[in-house]
């Protein structure tokens, strides 16, 4: 079987800048495999600006930001397949893949970093009630479409959710002739960004109703018209509040799911909460030699972390394959209070950790005027203000090598309301 | 004594501003919690402006389309003009990130530029 020191799945941000940081702690014997026809991933599609603030200090629109480091990979010839799709990992970290050319391939890697991404939240895990006719869209999907194939899958569009790629797709369209007439979000508040809404609804008068949802699609062959209700405190639809909407094109932008089936194959622990690999201060998850960074992590929404954190595990790949990584001694559990939902990595060792160890989160509710903690046993180490969390913005702390000790039994970050 | 009320973007907080304007001018910017609501709040409603970003054809290309972005923002009632002039263009590959392909969109004095490399078609 071909051997390979690194394999990297996925090409796409989080691949891309994990094989460069490899590439640069030393590391030669690297693959990328894509499944795509391009590098870039998801990028490809967002064409519009917004991306690369904290990187590049200047915004880039997606295919821009991509380009930065494609050419990075270029330039240190890092080998990379596409076309190419992952059937199967497995726990002794063989990679068994297909492309049109070579047909089955297998590969025996030393280090395998997970990249795959994450994908959108489909329509039939939300239970709508009605038809099924076409015209129904994940707005990615609708955004491929129209940005990559230059088609447009409908004129007359409702759309349900209001993330970033639903706001997105609401200007999009609209741009591309599409008459938007509306977007519901279920939720009290939108997990989009304050400027999606600002300058992809409000400056082309398209509503938001929050604490609104779908309740029938109607339409045999195609959408023909999507019924909107709005919902109570428990997000049920109240009676009477129902408004139809004559269209042909209902868009879905319901939530992203870290795409984990390979990773499963392989035995790697998934958590509940994020839906990706449990991972340690080395972004390894719970099978030596298997890494996992970007939204197949944990969903991200600024690409420049995607970026940083993908770079931390090319490292921690590459160190892994050359020098191995110091022996775990005590790998200490990060644990939640307040409304953090959740932190990555999950746990950190003292041997192992850097200097100043990020520490990503993310909160389950908005709060205002709030303050971040984290203790280490019982010690408070920070104490933040902060002006505004919400569930749309991912946090980070920075823990400090020099406050954990082999004693060390459990650090806790916890958010402290007003 | 004219007031628009907006919604500051700089961050989550998402301020709701009040904007008091009075002969063209900014007389008073409040509901904003730092001074960038401020700055975003006089900028807004005096000279309010956005990025275009779009799709073009490409003729002889690996891919259909390229996107494509003004080079700086416009104002804000010149993105449908530039749309609009941007639906009868199209371009022949090899395209480079910063290609003009359409120089002077809708006379803003503002290009629009490529923003993905295309490869000419090797068929």
């Amino acid at each position: 079987m071909e051997t390979k020191q690194l394999v990297i799945i996925g090409g796409g941000p989080a691949g891309l800048a994990a094989a460069v940081a490899a590439k640069k702690a030393g590391l030669d014997d690297i693959l990328i495999l894509e499944r795509d026809t391009q590098l870039g991933g998801i990028l490809n599609q967002c064409i519009h600006n917004g991306f690369g603030l904290h990187t590049f200090k200047e915004e880039l629109t997606g295919p821009e930001y991509a380009q930065r480091f494609i050419d990075q990979v270029e330039e240190l010839g890092i080998p990379y397949e596409l076309n190419s799709m992952v059937l199967n990992i497995s726990k002794d970290k063989a990679i068994e893949y297909v492309n049109k050319d070579e047909g089955v391939k297998d590969i025996q890697a030393d280090a395998i970093i997970l990249a795959m991404g994450c994908r959108e939240r489909p329509a039939g895990a939300l239970s709508i009630p009605g038809y099924r006719p076409a015209g129904v869209y994940s707005a990615g999907t609708a955004q491929k479409l129209v940005n990559i194939d230059g088609y447009m899958p409908g004129k007359e569009v409702v759309i349900l959710g209001s993330g970033d790629i639903g706001l997105i797709m609401a200007r999009r369209m609209t741009f591309e002739g599409a008459h938007v007439h509306t977007v519901a979000e279920l939720m009290p508040f939108s997990g989009g960004l304050k400027r999606n809404i600002v300058q992809c609804l409000q400056d082309f008068d398209i509503p938001l109703e929050l604490s609104h949802t779908v309740t029938n699609i109607k339409g045999k062959e195609r959408v023909e018209s999507i019924t909107i209700a709005e919902v109570d405190e428990n997000r049920k639809p109240i009676p009477g509040t129902e408004v139809e909407y004559p269209c042909d094109t209902l868009l879905l932008s319901c939530g992203l799911i870290p795409e984990n089936e390979l990773s499963q194959e392989a035995g790697v622990e998934l958590s509940k909460i994020t839906n990706g690999p449990v991972v340690n201060e080395s972004l390894e998850t719970n099978i030596e030699g298997i890494f996992a960074c970007g939204n197949v992590l944990h969903v991200h929404d600024l690409v420049d972390f995607v970026s940083q954190e993908a770079a931390k595990a090319g490292e921690k790949a590459a160190k892994y394959v050359l020098e191995g990584l110091a022996e775990s001694t005590n790998e200490i559990p990060i644990e939640t209070g307040g409304l953090v939902r959740y932190t990555v990595p999950f746990t950190v060792d003292p041997e192992r950790m850097d200097d100043n160890q990020v520490v990503r989160f993310r909160v389950g509710n908005v709060l205002k005027g709030g303050f971040v903690n984290v203790y280490v046993d019982d010690e408070r180490k920070i104490h933040r203000k902060k002006m505004i969390m919400a569930p749309g913005e991912m946090e980070d702390i920075i823990l400090k090598k020099e406050w954990i000790t082999p004693n060390t039994k459990c650090i806790r970050v916890e958010t402290e309301e007003a | 004594m004219e007031t628009r009320e907006l919604i500051c973007i700089n961050c989550p907080m998402g301020c709701n501003l009040t904007v008091q304007i009075e002969e063209g001018e900014v007389v008073s910017v409040t509901g904003n919690t730092c001074p960038r609501g401020k700055t975003y709040g006089i900028s807004e409603v005096t000279h309010p402006v956005r990025m275009v970003t779009s799709i073009i054809p490409v003729e002889n290309g690996e891919i259909p389309m390229v996107s494509c972005k003004t080079a700086v923002p416009v104002d804000k009632n010149k993105m449908f003009e530039i749309i609009e002039a941007l639906a009868k263009v199209s371009v022949k590959a090899p395209v480079h990130i910063g290609d003009v392909v359409l120089a002077d969109a809708a006379q803003t004095g503002v290009d629009v530029i490529a923003t993905k490399e295309v490869a000419a078609s090797s068929l």
